[in-house]
């Protein structure tokens, strides 16, 4: 079953850990946001191949998708 | 008559709360204040209650608040004839300062040279050891790497802190209990150092387990002499970042007092000190009963978020004294003769959760401030205002001053109480926590205090 990782507040993509289609474990890191001059990771709840919907640099708003694992 | 001054107008080289406070001193002493402001920051109170605003770029601080050429040129289109930096940002920069001289302009701060001797942290240790501060064992050069860290952690000694020399803001800095959490810690600190602050370099420094964060307001005067202004206790810390803080230290005792007094104007003196600095120091408290032993940690080259509560109890304006030095003006106050007077907190209101202090930026949808006798807000903010990820997550300052500790207090407890702000999460509820907690009601508390109030309570299931 497809987990979505969504954001947890308003946020900076700083960097991407991982590529698309990569095999990511849970508890693995997806990608660093930065909000408030603090970096918040983004950690997988479940493993599985990862498609990525956000770029580094974009803005993401608080429960935009940052990727779906499936 | 003419001015006194050496210029008529200001531009604040900053945002939010802080631009807000200094506008409100230049303009009170007469002085034209021009605003300069990111894209996300058109219609902050500090923007619109300058007398002029100008517009820098986009709302990364690199494209607007850091850029030194667009500041400048902000400056000359404005007619500014004096910048003051605020507090982070470029405050610290002494690149910008010879720019902002090299303008013609006056710069509101310590000398270039006096930056570039406190901004390196390995440097700044060994000078002001050398000129007889007391410094806790740590590296007297930079450190490359993890091998010659893991070399220089021998002599140093366990428990350590790895910082980053260029740094500030708790950002950089973990400690290492052995060897290989120095590795992890090393490599993160590392990182940080270069994103943040452009300079890898890496110093360690032995940790002073359960330490009180205590440091020394010093002014350096026009005339060349340094001067402090009481000492203010910075210990309520999450992540290395100052949260709540207070003056008088509770657990200082007069001899104790006056020796870190006298090692904060000998570190000023050191660098010919001009205009606000802070030194900041750990206190031991484990040594209090022997008399006290405290290390110099770091000078802070310009104006402290928390010196308004150093202004409550001395009623001394220090950005007015800053703007005096700058313009080699003597000192409005005598300064032999500042007796501090009551006890003053300060609470850092934060837009982060209370419980995990995660970020949490958004619109406020209603504020109403706490007011009256002794309450004093410094917000950076208004009802309607977007508070956004780009910068610190600092609302306001909410500072108490009371005749004593215990009326400081419950004055605190009552502001907290009637702070009203909606739309995004605050910390306000964690300030209800502190002022019900007993190691801080008791002035006994030390920088664990937050992480012992957040630790999982044995025999409670979560």
């Amino acid at each position: 079953m497809a987990e979505e990782v969504r954001a947890e507040m308003v946020a900076n993509v700083w960097k991407i850990v991982v590529a698309e289609g990569d095999r990511v474990e849970d508890g693995d890191t997806i990608a660093i946001l930065e909000s408030m001059k603090m970096e918040i990771p983004v950690i997988a709840e479940a493993a599985g191949t990862v498609s990525l919907k956000v770029a580094e640099g974009d803005v993401v708003q608080e429960g935009d998708l940052i990727a779906v694992i499936g | 008559m003419t001015s006194p001054w050496t210029f008529d107008s200001v531009l604040v080289a900053n945002r939010g709360e802080i631009a807000r406070r200094v506008i409100r001193t230049v303009q009170r002493l007469g002085l034209k204040a021009v605003a300069v402001y990111s894209e996300a920051d058109a219609s902050l109170p500090f923007v619109t209650e300058a007398d002029e605003g100008v517009l820098l770029g986009a709302a990364a601080p690199a494209q607007s608040y850091l850029d030194v050429a667009k500041v400048l040129e902000a400056a000359e289109q404005s007619g500014a004839q004096a910048i003051h930096p605020g507090y982070g940002f470029l405050s610290e920069n002494a690149d910008f300062a010879r720019a902002v001289a090299d303008a013609g302009l006056v710069w509101i701060g310590p000398s270039p040279e006096a930056i570039v001797a406190m901004g390196d942290k390995v440097a700044a240790r060994n000078l002001v050891g050398d000129a007889g501060v007391p410094v806790a064992p740590g590296t007297r050069e930079p450190v490359a790497d993890v091998q010659a860290a893991l070399v220089a952690a021998r002599s140093v000694g366990y428990p350590l802190m790895v910082k980053a020399a260029g740094g500030g803001g708790g950002i950089g800095m973990s400690v290492a209990r052995d060897e290989e959490e120095l590795a992890t810690a090393f490599a993160t600190a590392q990182s940080r150092a270069e994103r943040f602050f452009g300079n890898p370099s890496i110093l360690l420094e032995r940790y002073v387990t359960s330490a009180r964060h205590v440091e020394v307001q010093i002014l350096g005067l026009s005339g060349g002499r340094v001067v402090a202004l009481g000492e203010r206790d910075c210990s309520v810390q999450r992540r290395h970042q100052k949260v709540a803080e207070e003056t008088p230290c509770p657990v200082l005792t007069p001899p104790l007092r006056a020796r870190m007094i006298e090692a904060a104007v000998r570190a000023g003196e050191a660098v010919g000190y001009r205009g606000a600095g802070t030194v900041e120091f750990l206190l031991d408290p484990a040594s209090l009963a022997s008399g006290g032993e405290f290390y110099f940690l770091e000078m802070n080259a310009r104006l402290q978020v928390e010196h308004p509560i150093t202004e409550l109890v001395t009623g001394i304006d220090l950005v007015e004294q800053q703007l005096l030095a700058a313009s080699d003006l003597p000192a409005t106050f005598d300064p032999d003769a500042v007796v501090p007077s009551g006890h003053a907190i300060e609470l850092r209101v934060y837009a982060e959760d209370p419980k995990r202090f995660l970020p949490s930026p958004g619109t406020i949808s209603h504020w109403v401030e706490p007011a009256g006798p002794g309450v004093r807000v410094d917000a950076g903010y208004a009802q309607g205002d977007t508070v956004t990820p780009f910068y610190d997550p600092l609302l306001a300052k909410l500072c108490v001053h009371g005749p004593d500790r215990p009326a400081a207090l419950e004055l605190a407890r009552a502001a907290v109480a009637s702070f009203e702000i909606e739309g995004l999460k605050t910390n306000l509820p964690f300030f209800t926590e502190l002022l019900a907690n007993e190691e801080f009601i008791a002035g006994v508390y030390d920088t664990g205090l937050i992480d012992r109030m957040r630790a999982p309570k044995p025999g409670v299931s979560t």
